[in-house]
């Protein structure tokens, strides 16, 4: 039963006043008059050129160069996530050889921005002209290859966005591992688990709920550095409307097609990441029912 | 069932364990008492080999823990034959270490499902029923964070029989426990032992030494300083360090 509005609330024979917070009112009307004020600005700026946004908005060309976009993300990400988790578990390994690797990896792959990297790939065929796949210090040759034949702009793209994503997310990855309590792996233990069971099974699905949270800020973060394959021709969103306005010189009506649907697409990927913090605390952060009564693998 | 022959132990400069002798026969109840620091649940740890030994040799049904012994040669084990030999050791432990990401049937049901690969109807029948014998068969899809301390650590303990173990090794079961949660689980290990399971248990709970011990071992700085039935150690302790512990935990 909800207390309506009008009556106030009564402790006894006492009538209870509410707290007020008139200076919030005050704030909200500034703060509405400021963002009105702003909207007008951008609506009514000749310079805004909303036509031209309208007309490029659903485009062949945008739609083409949002789903390459969106295609990059996806895969940089996947092979961010799986490279990151293996570093990861590389860096925490008790192989001395392993851990020299994956500290070297995340060094190098962290240290060079990524628009090096990008630019790096994007040119890789002047650095090997071919792939070849033989065995050493003979003529013996299995496979032989122009490099640029195997690795186009996408792939470049694919590849730089990917191996420097790893680096990052390795970082996030080992955190949430270790941000297991260690009584968990001395149960596993304890019950006879060996250690791929135990980081399977016991360890990984608790760190995710400490990753998920700061790998959805990755997401987001590498569908926007993605704008930076432009510098290679990668095809994607920002690639092809920069190309638009290089030829028609309407550099802010495109700019803001491209940040309306760079906006739309983080928009959906915080909900995807709250969502998928919700599943992730369970047994932590949930007592919902409808879980409790979820039956046993 | 567990023979420990001059047992070491040191972390760092730190001399845990300094030599220690001690002999659990099987279907035994043996009690661990101590002040802190007395080194009592790093022997215990030792036994399943969380803690690796540094002098002595520990034995758990005749075979050397953690490694194998070829002439005058100790070969260190690899991870998966350490696995292996856990799998006959169950443990619980002071803060249950449940998996919080699972319900309780699926905490009981994980090891016997990954290690021993059982099939899962299996697993579930089993798990259901051990669930039952600590009396939490109506908690059977909660999750930790939804249970008590006590129900906790019934759920810790089913979940080590689970892989039908020989041993049992308890560190301070009840020490995490609010007062009237403590009954419940000692009541759960009363059982077990009637049942003629062998039990290692670390404990302050004088009275289930008293009631339910068949050997009560008293350490004190890394050496056992006493050792006997529960009447000879707690009724009549011949040592005054032993005296002075149980004078002020009694």
């Amino acid at each position: 039963m909800s207390v309506s509005v009008d009556t106030p609330r009564r402790v006894d024979d006492f009538e209870v006043r509410k707290l007020r917070h008139p200076w919030r009112s005050v704030a909200a009307v500034i703060v509405g008059l400021a963002a009105v004020g702003v909207g007008w600005v951008f609506a009514t700026n000749p310079n805004m050129d909303w036509p031209t946004v309208g007309a490029y908005l659903f485009a062949e060309l945008t739609i083409r160069g949002l789903m390459v976009t969106l295609y990059l993300t996806v895969v940089s990400m996947l092979i961010g996530l799986v490279g990151g988790t293996v570093i990861a578990i590389m860096t925490l390994s008790h192989n001395p050889v392993l851990r020299a690797v994956a500290t070297t990896y995340v060094t190098i792959f962290r240290g060079i921005p990524v628009l090096v990297q990008i630019i790096f790939w994007g040119f890789i065929g002047a650095f090997f002209p071919a792939v070849t796949i033989g065995v050493p210090f003979t003529d013996i040759v299995f496979f032989s290859s122009p490099t640029s034949a195997l690795i186009n702009s996408t792939t470049a793209a694919i590849l730089a966005l990917g191996l420097n994503e790893a680096a990052y997310a390795s970082e996030i990855v080992r955190a949430g591992i270790q941000s297991v309590d260690s009584g968990q792996r001395e149960a596993s233990s304890a019950l006879g688990m060996n250690r791929a069971t135990t980081m399977q099974r016991i360890i990984l699905p608790q760190a995710m709920r400490v990753v998920v949270p700061p790998m959805g800020n990755e997401v987001i973060s590498l569908l926007k550095t993605s704008a930076l394959v432009s510098v290679i021709a990668g095809n994607d969103l920002m690639t092809n409307l920069q190309q638009v306005y290089a030829q028609n010189y309407k550099v802010i009506p495109l700019l803001v097609v491209a940040s309306v649907w760079y906006l739309i697409v983080t928009t959906l990927l915080s909900i995807g990441q709250s969502q998928l913090e919700k599943r992730f605390g369970r047994g932590v952060t949930s007592t919902l029912p409808s879980r409790v009564k979820r039956v046993s693998r | 069932m567990v023979l420990a022959d001059n047992v070491g132990k040191k972390f760092g400069h730190h001399e845990v364990l300094k030599g220690v002798d001690l002999s659990v026969a099987k279907g035994d109840v043996t009690c661990l008492l101590g002040p802190s620091g007395s080194g009592k649940s790093t022997l215990l740890r030792c036994i399943n080999h969380l803690e690796r030994i540094d002098s002595g040799r520990l034995y758990v049904d005749g075979d050397l823990v953690g490694y194998r012994q070829e002439g005058r040669i100790l070969h260190e084990l690899d991870d998966r034959y350490i696995a292996r030999q856990r799998t006959k050791i169950g443990m619980v432990f002071q803060r249950f270490n449940l998996f919080p990401h699972m319900t309780a049937l699926e905490n009981v049901m994980e090891a016997p499902r990954r290690v021993l690969k059982e099939p899962a109807t299996e697993a579930r029948r089993r798990a259901t029923a051990l669930l039952e014998q600590v009396g939490l068969a109506d908690k059977a899809h909660h999750f930790p964070a939804q249970l008590s301390g006590g129900q906790q650590q019934r759920v810790a303990i089913a979940r080590a029989l689970a892989m039908k173990p020989e041993l049992m090794l308890f560190d301070e079961p009840t020490s995490a426990l609010d007062p009237e949660l403590v009954g419940e689980v000692l009541k759960v290990m009363r059982e077990l032992a009637a049942s003629g399971m062998t039990m290692v248990v670390v404990t302050h709970e004088m009275g289930f030494a008293r009631e339910a011990a068949d050997q009560v071992v008293f350490l004190d700085n890394g050496v056992i300083v006493e050792q006997g039935t529960p009447s000879e150690v707690l009724g009549n302790p011949q040592h005054e360090r032993t005296q002075s512990f149980l004078s002020r935990v009694l």
